[in-house]
């Protein structure tokens, strides 16, 4: 059987959540990959939101926001936009591979921008295979 | 061994020593101590063999005070001994809390530290590729050493621990505090985290705040930092914003930038994590590339952020092929 990722999306209430259910309301057909959990920023996505999808088994992480200037409480998504980078240095640090967690800006308008950018998250993620993450600690504890 | 006396014993597991020094450093109380307890083990001031503790009835110690992570397979088998034979078992230090500074290992491999320590470092010659085992045989004899796990844990990874005490060490008033709460039977609920506070240390850090806006980010030696303002306003990096209080802010206080060691504040799972959301937040760019170029003022983030909590953070260690 081929390996299907488990994608973890957190994605903004008044861009990218509305262009997910654009795509959606649109009838275009894309990877049913992503689990989506709606926020109403992306600056409400804290780091350890990331970490912890990736901990409970995740092999993958979207983020979605605004488009910088763009952002229904005008600043949010610089929050993100700056803790992003840092995060890259950290998952890097620890060994996850980087085209696991992945930040992309999506307006209310990119229905399809939105399923392409689903496709192709969920198309790298599938070549990486599983996250090492969850099966590792497990193995950690037995091997100890 | 008179009657009603405490029966205390103190361990250290992977730690650097700091942790009973720090219990030492309550002075004349250790004196105090000696005169309601009886210390039936303690590696580093007196004398008691593994199977002393081993002929004790279970249950027989009232506490178990343990510094250090569980970095091998002796640090375990003593860690679960001491928790056998002790009613109460308290993780001392920042190490048996969440890993301490030998988690930082956990970043790279057990292959990789072996190699470096006996066989590629500049000042050995190992003659062969000779790292230890487990168990040799020499001439008939077999000689068995602990095993050197693939990793650190923190000590409640191994064993149920009833109370945490943080720090790097725990600061002496606080051990004293802690001790004396232990002996009056003062304690709050199991697993909880004693002998510190339940705010961010900024709370209790007497430099002046103001709105944090970071366009460069400085260590420590490369700018003569103003002693009343925020440390992390004037771009050099401090955990104070995710790290618990309770030590009296003696780095800040002292010109040094919060190290982190009191831990998460409460509710917090991942130290690391909440500050790296803390302190880019408060980069002042907009341009990704600006922000980029400001963050390679910070060559270690992560073991500046998991200086003490790699092995307690969530994805514990490094996931590298």
């Amino acid at each position: 059987m081929s390996f299907e990722p488990k994608i973890v999306g957190f994605l903004c209430n008044w861009c990218s959540y509305t262009g997910a259910d654009l795509a959606g309301t649109s009838r275009i057909d894309y990877a049913p990959n992503v689990r989506i959990i709606r926020v109403m920023c992306c600056a409400r996505i804290d780091p350890t939101f990331v970490l912890k999808a990736l901990r409970d088994g995740a092999d993958g992480v979207l983020i979605c926001g605004c488009h910088p200037g763009d952002c229904h409480y005008s600043e949010g998504n610089y929050k993100m936009m700056r803790r992003y980078p840092l995060l890259k240095k950290l998952l890097a640090d620890f060994g996850i591979q980087e085209a696991r967690v992945r930040l992309e800006w999506v307006s209310a308008s990119e229905g399809q921008r939105f399923a392409d950018l689903v496709n192709d998250m969920t198309q790298r993620v599938r070549e990486l295979g599983p996250s090492p993450v969850r099966m590792a600690q497990a193995t950690d504890m037995a091997e100890r | 061994m008179a009657e009603n006396k405490l029966q205390i014993a103190l361990y250290w597991g992977a730690a650097c020593g700091g942790c009973d020094v720090a219990v030492l450093d309550t002075n004349e109380f250790i004196l105090d101590i000696a005169a309601v307890a009886d210390i039936r083990m303690w590696p580093i001031a007196t004398d008691g063999k593994y199977s002393d503790v081993e002929a004790m009835e279970d249950g027989e110690l009232d506490l178990t005070i343990f510094n250090g992570g569980v970095r091998n397979s002796e640090n375990e088998q003593i860690a679960r001994l001491l928790r056998k034979k002790s009613k109460m078992l308290v993780a001392f230090g920042a190490c048996a809390y969440m890993g301490g500074i030998p988690g930082l290992a956990n970043l790279t491999s057990r292959d990789k530290i072996l190699d470096t320590v006996y066989v590629h470092n500049p000042s050995i010659e190992n003659g062969g590729h000779i790292v230890p085992q487990p168990q040799s045989r020499l001439d008939g004899k077999v000689l068995d050493l602990p095993r050197f796990y693939r990793r650190v844990y923190r000590l409640d990874h191994v064993v149920d621990v009833d109370y945490y005490l943080p720090g790097c060490p725990p600061q002496p008033g606080q051990v004293k505090a802690v001790i004396l709460a232990i002996v009056k039977g003062e304690l709050p609920a199991k697993g909880s985290v004693v002998g510190a506070s339940e705010v961010a240390l900024c709370e209790d850090c007497p430099r002046t705040k103001g709105e944090k806006k970071i366009k460069r980010f400085y260590r420590p030696w490369e700018i003569m930092a103003d002693p009343e303002t925020c440390l992390l306003e004037q771009g050099i990096l401090c955990c104070g914003v995710a790290t618990r209080s309770g030590c009296g802010v003696r780095c800040p206080n002292s010109g040094i930038p919060c190290r982190g060691c009191y831990g998460p504040l409460p509710g917090v799972i991942d130290q690391g994590a909440k500050l790296a959301s803390a302190v880019a937040s408060i980069i002042d760019s907009k341009d990704p590339a600006e922000i980029e170029t400001i963050l390679e003022g910070l060559p270690d983030f992560t073991g500046f952020a998991y200086r003490y909590g790699v092995a307690s953070s969530l994805l514990q260690r490094s996931y590298r092929q």
